[in-house]
């Protein structure tokens, strides 16, 4: 698998760590134990795309949002993490 | 037809014409009264002891493929009951005590071979924590062994010792540890199911899980709706994509895990050994082939093969535990989709929903705990296990 980072280019996956999905909203610090559970445990864990985080860990450092296929591997998108909300 | 020495000797003079076939395959029926979706190893022993021990033989086990086609088909084979927590060790040993009289009481021949299982450790501090485990598994009247080097050296004198990295200190051995043929305890359960009147229905994926007013009523499938009071899901690494069917959100990732097979050769490994120093174990298969494996590739994954830097970590690991390995060839390997629950312990539970219930979570243990629904872990396990009051509640979502 290769990830096209977009600060060092393509590199092999194992420069970088993976770290789960992306799309979990943090809860305030103040919300529910429940909300917070959901938000630390519950995962969508589809078949196809899906939005996860993945660091690279061996270039560059920056926090990454790869949306990818779970099934086929192919990756559809790499952008900065910091650059998520400008994109969306 | 049961098997036995008299009838395989009929059938040798016979040229093998009395033979039939193993379980039948039936069409599905409008109503049972219960289902088991997923035809693996746990959804077919759930079907086999409804009818043992619950007198219920109107069942349905469903399998989208064929049985044991998934991850049944595509462990590593090892049994063992080597857990520390007392929420987990009576309940992994009564699985294991399954496991010593399996053959007898499903009369096919599982192969079960008790050679052990090794767990090597590589520092003081990890003889420390490998004694806690054995001194807890005694107190729960499991067999362990503490081993030191010279005795590990006298039991499996091919192991890299002089490691500089990782010197072999020991090992924690269990003895009544060991393998079995993972195909025929998927083939020997639903035999022994089929003989008891469970439906055994292949080829028929689950789409839906019909549910109206908070119970479930069946299940949509690709031969058309199958209607139950109770379902059981049974479908280890595609877990969430089955409970979302009956809109439950589980605390799961999926995620793959690699498996390997090395060309044949002679006997040189008699036992199970661990590595978990360099996420690695290995046995020997009857064929001769080397069968090992190390950690998950570390992404999600419904794909049921894996990636090569993975494949490069695990050659690393054999070769640092085995360096004569060096000079094998790798014939095969393959990836299974796990169950990777966030807390890394099971769900056996009921759900939010009346009549659903959910057998899912495993990780990469699944294999060795064949169990039996609706036993009754003792008292300390239902932190792991499965509370009456429903920590499914508590751990999955009905969105």
């Amino acid at each position: 698998m290769r990830i096209q980072c977009p600060h060092c280019g393509e590199r092999g996956s194992e420069e970088f760590l993976f770290r789960g999905a992306a799309d979990p909203q943090r809860p305030a610090a103040d919300a529910s134990a429940e909300a917070w559970s959901d938000y630390v445990h519950l995962r969508d864990n589809p078949v196809g795309p899906y939005n996860e985080l993945w660091q690279h860990q061996h270039g560059c450092r920056r926090w990454l949002v790869v949306n990818r296929d779970t099934t086929t591997h192919e990756i559809f998108s790499v952008i900065d993490a910091a650059n998520r909300e400008r994109v969306a | 037809m049961s098997y036995s020495f008299l009838r395989i000797a009929r059938e040798a003079l016979r040229g093998g014409t009395g033979w039939s076939r193993a379980w039948r395959d039936p069409a599905p029926k409008p109503q049972y009264d219960a289902i088991v979706v997923g035809g693996g190893g746990h959804g077919l022993a759930t079907g086999y002891y409804l009818a043992k021990e619950h007198g219920l033989t109107n069942v349905a086990v469903l399998e989208r493929g064929w049985i044991g086609s998934g991850n049944a088909g595509r462990n590593t084979t090892i049994i063992r009951s080597n857990y520390l927590l007392p929420g987990n060790e009576p309940f992994y040993e009564h699985s294991m005590k399954l496991w010593e009289g399996l053959e007898q009481d499903l009369n096919f021949n599982t192969m079960v071979s008790q050679r052990g299982v090794l767990n090597l450790f590589h520092s003081d501090a990890a003889r420390d924590a490998a004694a806690r485990r054995g001194n807890a598994m005694r107190l729960n009247g499991v067999d362990a062994e503490l081993l030191d080097a010279a005795q590990v050296r006298a039991m499996v004198p091919q192991l890299e010792f002089a490691s500089t990295r990782f010197p072999i200190k020991g090992g924690l051995l269990q003895k009544r540890g060991g393998t079995a043929r993972h195909d025929a305890v998927v083939w020997g359960y639903a035999r022994a199911a089929d003989r008891r009147g469970v439906d055994i229905i292949q080829n028929c994926e689950v789409t839906g899980i019909r549910v109206e007013g908070g119970r479930v009523l069946g299940v949509e499938t690709t031969r058309g709706f199958i209607g139950s009071a109770k379902v059981g899901l049974a479908c280890a690494g595609h877990s969430s994509v089955v409970a979302a069917m009956a809109g439950l959100r589980l605390p799961i990732e999926s995620h793959v895990l690699q498996a390997f097979v090395s060309e044949a050769i002679k006997p040189m490994i008699d036992t199970v050994v661990t590595f978990g120093a360099g996420h690695f174990y290995i046995s020997q298969s009857d064929k001769g082939s080397l069968v090992f494996g190390g950690d998950i590739d570390g992404y999600n994954s419904y794909a049921q093969r894996g990636n090569m830097p993975l494949v490069e970590d695990v050659a690393e690991a054999c070769v640092a535990l085995l360096p004569q390995s060096s000079r094998l060839r790798m014939l095969r390997s393959w990836g299974g989709v796990m169950d990777m629950s966030m807390d890394g312990s099971p769900i056996i539970d009921r759900t939010p929903i009346d009549g659903l219930y959910l057998n899912a979570g495993w990780c990469y243990g699944g294999f060795w705990l064949v169990f039996r629904p609706h036993h009754r872990p003792q008292r300390g396990a239902r932190a792991e296990c499965g509370d009456a009051a429903g920590p499914v509640r508590q751990r999955c979502r009905h969105r």
